[in-house]
């Protein structure tokens, strides 16, 4: 098989200066020619107009990515400041023009810049780094000294003779043929298999990071960069050597007082006498007392016994509705059993819970839980009170009963 | 042609003025003149001697950011009361020099200076390498640095968002856009020239590295249409850019409620200084480096004279707002604001203050008679007074606030530890380093602007009438 030509590509004239070079491209554009290029060290000012081009888009992927960069910034900073963590700072609104402008406003002109660069990028189809021109050693001077025009061979009214007599006429150097080029323009396949490997490779964060968003983790999180709760330090009951009793938690110094510890007492401490629990409440009890231990009493102990103490908390109700097989309802408080417990009994349930029901100790502290016995007591008394425990004085305005 | 060629430049520019380029009149003289500074096969001694110098200042940098990094923040002299002190200094003396080169590129490019060709390549490298030093002091201060991209919105384990309405996050992100956006000017416009060199080379090393980065630029007359008006778009994005940085930089003081901070003059005040300090590194560096590299022709007297009357407008602006703010202290009437500024002045700071106001006010007067304002080593004496006063402009406004605030109890007195100052220092070698390598490998002056701006680059003017208009 005989070895084709190439196919033509283009025409290419030279020319010395940019007066020829314009003529030359104004012949051209009024012969009728669509696909056809000036090449100029520099813009030559009128160009456009001589080869008859249209004003480019560019300005428009300008302006579009401007308008996407200040919405986007807007909504972002409303979105995060406001709405999915709203951020409050010295009372100040969480969303207000003034204060997110400056964003607005960088962000704005970041995307519109990359538009310029990027869209002129695109819309001329660079980096385009081989090209049949470059095959030409005289174009070299387009970017130093030379001027060029290329008519293309796909131009309709193309003519290798009478477009080639055309350029001639207006170039003192002979127009030359620009052939398509015969090397590959592919990469090398080695190339290739390395960009996708580095591809396939760049992709393994992002796997993995979906791994462990839709997982379980049986282990605690991995952090590369730990945060301040990890820093190097001791733990309560750790060794430490530099210690001769190595030990790292520390003693009390001698004779050293604690401020925030003053009750010793042991009846107030664990309710029992002794053996036995003790029947009287060991702090002294007031009205300030009493309404602390209503207080304490709705927070940590109405959700499983109710408000009256019924053992119809919320959590029971539910319980109930549920049918749970497992639960124990809460006790009655009015239970003549609970009724007859010594206030120590009660205190020690608090403390340390009672079969079924959890300990209270950690949460609840000595004080609070010695007011929330008095209430309870209140309580029992209230609900199974009798006409003799109203004053005399008062048995009158009872009424009816 | 050429009768009517010189009238058109008569009608452009009415006045008769020096030429813009001098001796090398054709294209290939300016081709030759700007890319034989990279090809002759050694640099001048004096290149080398420089290069020693500010590399190894480099070394120091990098040792002094390794020690800072291994040791802790409290290896500077910041501390109780006056928290900002040299690393803020810097970031902001480093900012405002860097905006000499965007307003040169980009402001002059909008006002049709064409005088600013010439320039605006080294001025636009300058920006970059100044943005390189003002970055990096906020990236090493934060003590943890390896936990600086906190700075940085993106979902985090802590499910928690940096606040948008922080003066210092708006500097994050007004900093990063702007080296951002200057960079990508930078290399745009460097794109053509890249393909000069890479079609000049003589090695298929520098003809492939060259022609990487050149984008296998052809000067396309499409291309060039949307080169063009994608340059003018940038230039038009810069402009705001730029005044908007410095604002910001400036907010970060502005917005707080510390004495001698709190003043709406803040913005247009920096700005100017900006320029100001700027145009100064230009001159000081432009100059040496013109004489060095044999580029008299294409960086004239008339471009160095035009940055020294911007000097002395910049500066006398700048002297303005020194007189505003005492004077706005007096006549506001606010007892602090009233002292912050005699402390200014007559404090345990004032001979900072005063070699501010000789090295500011003072210096760029000079400039008012031609002789200093068109000898070249005298206007680099001037602009080195002016960079240094611009150094102290910044150490006046944050050390004399912070040391002397509302507590009298907890007035101090800052100074710097030898690794603020060999930091600095540091600073500068960084940035000498990177000037000298761009000296020695990308073209100094945009050849393809200089090219636009010789007269044989405008055309004999298509008759109006004739042919048909955009197709
Ligand atoms: C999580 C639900 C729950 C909470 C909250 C709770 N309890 Fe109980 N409590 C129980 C259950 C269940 C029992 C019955 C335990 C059993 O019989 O196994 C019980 C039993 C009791 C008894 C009777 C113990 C005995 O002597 O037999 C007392 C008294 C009591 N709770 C007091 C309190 C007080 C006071 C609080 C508030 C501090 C409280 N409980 C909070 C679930 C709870």
């Amino acid at each position: 098989m005989a070895e084709s030509q190439p196919a033509l590509q283009s025409l290419v004239a030279e020319f010395d200066d940019v007066d020829s070079v314009s003529a030359a491209a104004r012949a051209v554009r009024d012969a009728g020619f669509q696909h056809f290029d000036v090449y100029s060290p520099f813009p030559i000012h009128g160009i456009e107009r001589s080869m008859g081009l249209r004003a480019t888009r560019l300005p428009w992927i300008v302006l579009g990515m401007g308008l996407t960069g200040t919405t986007l910034a807007l909504f972002f900073q409303w979105w995060a400041n406001a709405h999915d963590y709203p951020f409050k700072i010295s009372a100040k609104p969480l969303f207000g023009i003034p204060a997110n402008i400056p964003i607005t406003f960088e962000f704005t002109v970041l995307l519109a810049a990359f538009g310029a660069f990027f869209g002129m990028l695109v819309l001329n189809r660079l980096p385009e780094h081989h090209n049949e021109l470059f095959d030409n050693p005289r174009f070299r001077r387009a970017t130093d000294d030379g001027f060029f025009l290329a008519v293309e061979a796909r131009d309709a009214r193309f003519d290798t003779r009478r477009t080639r007599e055309l350029l001639q006429s207006f170039s003192k150097h002979p127009v030359v043929e620009c052939h398509a080029s015969t090397e590959s323009r592919a990469f090398p396949i080695w190339v290739r298999a390395a960009l996708a490997g580095a591809g396939a490779l760049a992709l393994l964060p992002f796997a993995g990071i979906v791994n462990a968003r839709f997982r379980d983790a049986t282990s605690p999180a991995f952090h590369l960069i730990k945060d301040m709760d990890s820093q190097p330090r001791y733990r309560a009951q750790a060794a430490n050597p530099y210690f001769a009793d190595g030990r790292a938690q520390r003693p009390d110094v001698a004779g050293a007082v604690a401020f925030d510890h003053f009750l010793t007492d042991p009846k107030t401490l664990t309710g029992r006498d002794g053996e036995n629990f003790c029947g009287t409440i060991p702090l002294p009890v007031s009205d300030q007392t009493m309404l602390r231990g209503q207080q304490r009493f709705a927070v940590y102990c109405t959700p499983c016994h109710g408000q009256a103490g019924y053992g119809d908390g919320l959590v029971a109700q539910r319980a109930a509705n549920l049918q749970e097989p497992n639960w124990v309802p809460p006790a009655s408080l009015h239970d003549p059993v609970v009724r007859a417990r010594a206030v120590g009994q009660i205190f020690d349930t608090i403390r340390n819970g009672v079969r079924t029901m959890p300990a209270y100790g950690r949460q609840i502290g000595i004080e609070d839980s010695w007011a929330i016995v008095a209430y309870v007591r209140a309580l029992q008394r209230s609900q199974n009170a009798t006409v003799e425990d109203v004053p005399p004085a008062e048995r009158a305005s009872l009424g009816t009963r | 042609m050429t009768a009517s060629a010189t009238t058109q430049a008569h009608l452009e520019e009415p006045y008769a003025r020096p030429k813009l380029v001098e001796g090398a009149e054709d294209f290939g003289a300016v081709t030759q003149r700007v890319c034989g500074v990279l090809e002759r096969p050694k640099p001048p001694r004096a290149w080398y001697i420089g290069l020693a110098i500010s590399s190894s200042l480099t070394l120091l940098l990098f040792t002094m950011v390794v020690y800072l990094i291994a040791t802790g923040v409290g290896v500077w002299g910041n501390n109780s009361p006056a928290f900002w002190g040299w690393g803020i200094v810097n970031f902001v003396f480093w900012v405002g020099i860097a905006h000499a080169g965007t307003l040169i590129s980009a402001i002059l490019f909008l006002l049709r200076q064409k005088w600013r060709t010439s320039i605006n390549r080294a001025a636009e490298a300058m920006t970059l390498f100044a943005v390189c030093c003002a970055g990096l002091y906020p990236a090493i201060h934060v003590g943890r640095i390896w936990v600086a991209y906190w700075l940085f919105p993106f979902p985090n384990q802590m499910q928690m968002w940096p606040n948008f309405r922080s003066p210092l996050l708006w500097d994050v992100f007004a900093v990063s856009t702007y080296a951002t956006v200057s960079a990508l000017f930078w290399f745009m416009g460097l794109v053509p020239d890249l393909a000069t060199l890479r079609d000049r080379s003589t090695t298929r090393l520098k003809q492939v590295i060259y022609g990487f980065f050149a984008l296998g630029w052809r000067g396309s007359a499409r291309h060039w249409q949307r080169f063009e008006r994608a340059y003018l778009l940038l230039a038009a994005l810069a402009t705001p850019l730029v005044l908007s940085v410095h604002s910001v930089v400036s907010f970060d003081f502005a917005v707080s409620q510390v004495s001698g901070w709190h003043t709406t003059i803040f913005p247009p005040y920096f700005v100017a200084g900006a320029i100001f300090s700027g145009f100064a590194m230009v001159v000081t560096v432009m100059v040496p480096a013109r004489e060095l590299f044999g580029l008299k022709e294409l960086v004239t007297i008339r471009h160095l004279e035009n940055m020294n009357k911007v000097i002395l407008a910049t500066g006398s602006m700048v002297g303005l707002a020194y007189s505003t703010e005492f004077f706005i202290a007096w006549y506001g009437g606010n007892p602090y604001e009233r002292f912050a500024f005699m402390n200014r002045a007559f404090g345990p700071y004032a001979w900072a203050y005063w070699i501010m106001i000789f090295c500011n006010v003072v210096a760029p007067q000079f400039f008012w008679s031609k002789k200093i304002r068109t000898s070249p080593w005298l206007m680099v004496g001037v602009a080195i007074l002016v960079n240094v006063g611009m150094w102290f402009e910044r150490f006046v406004i944050i050390v004399t606030s912070l040391a002397r605030t509302y507590l009298p109890s907890n007035w101090g007195y800052f100074k710097p530890t030898w690794v603020d100052i060999c930091t600095f220092a540091g600073t500068i070698g960084l940035f000498f380093t990177l000037f000298l390598l761009f000296c020695r490998f990308l073209p100094m002056v945009a050849i393809a602007e200089v090219k636009g701006v010789l007269p044989a680059a405008h055309a004999h003017p298509e008759h109006p009438k004739g042919g048909h208009d955009h197709g």
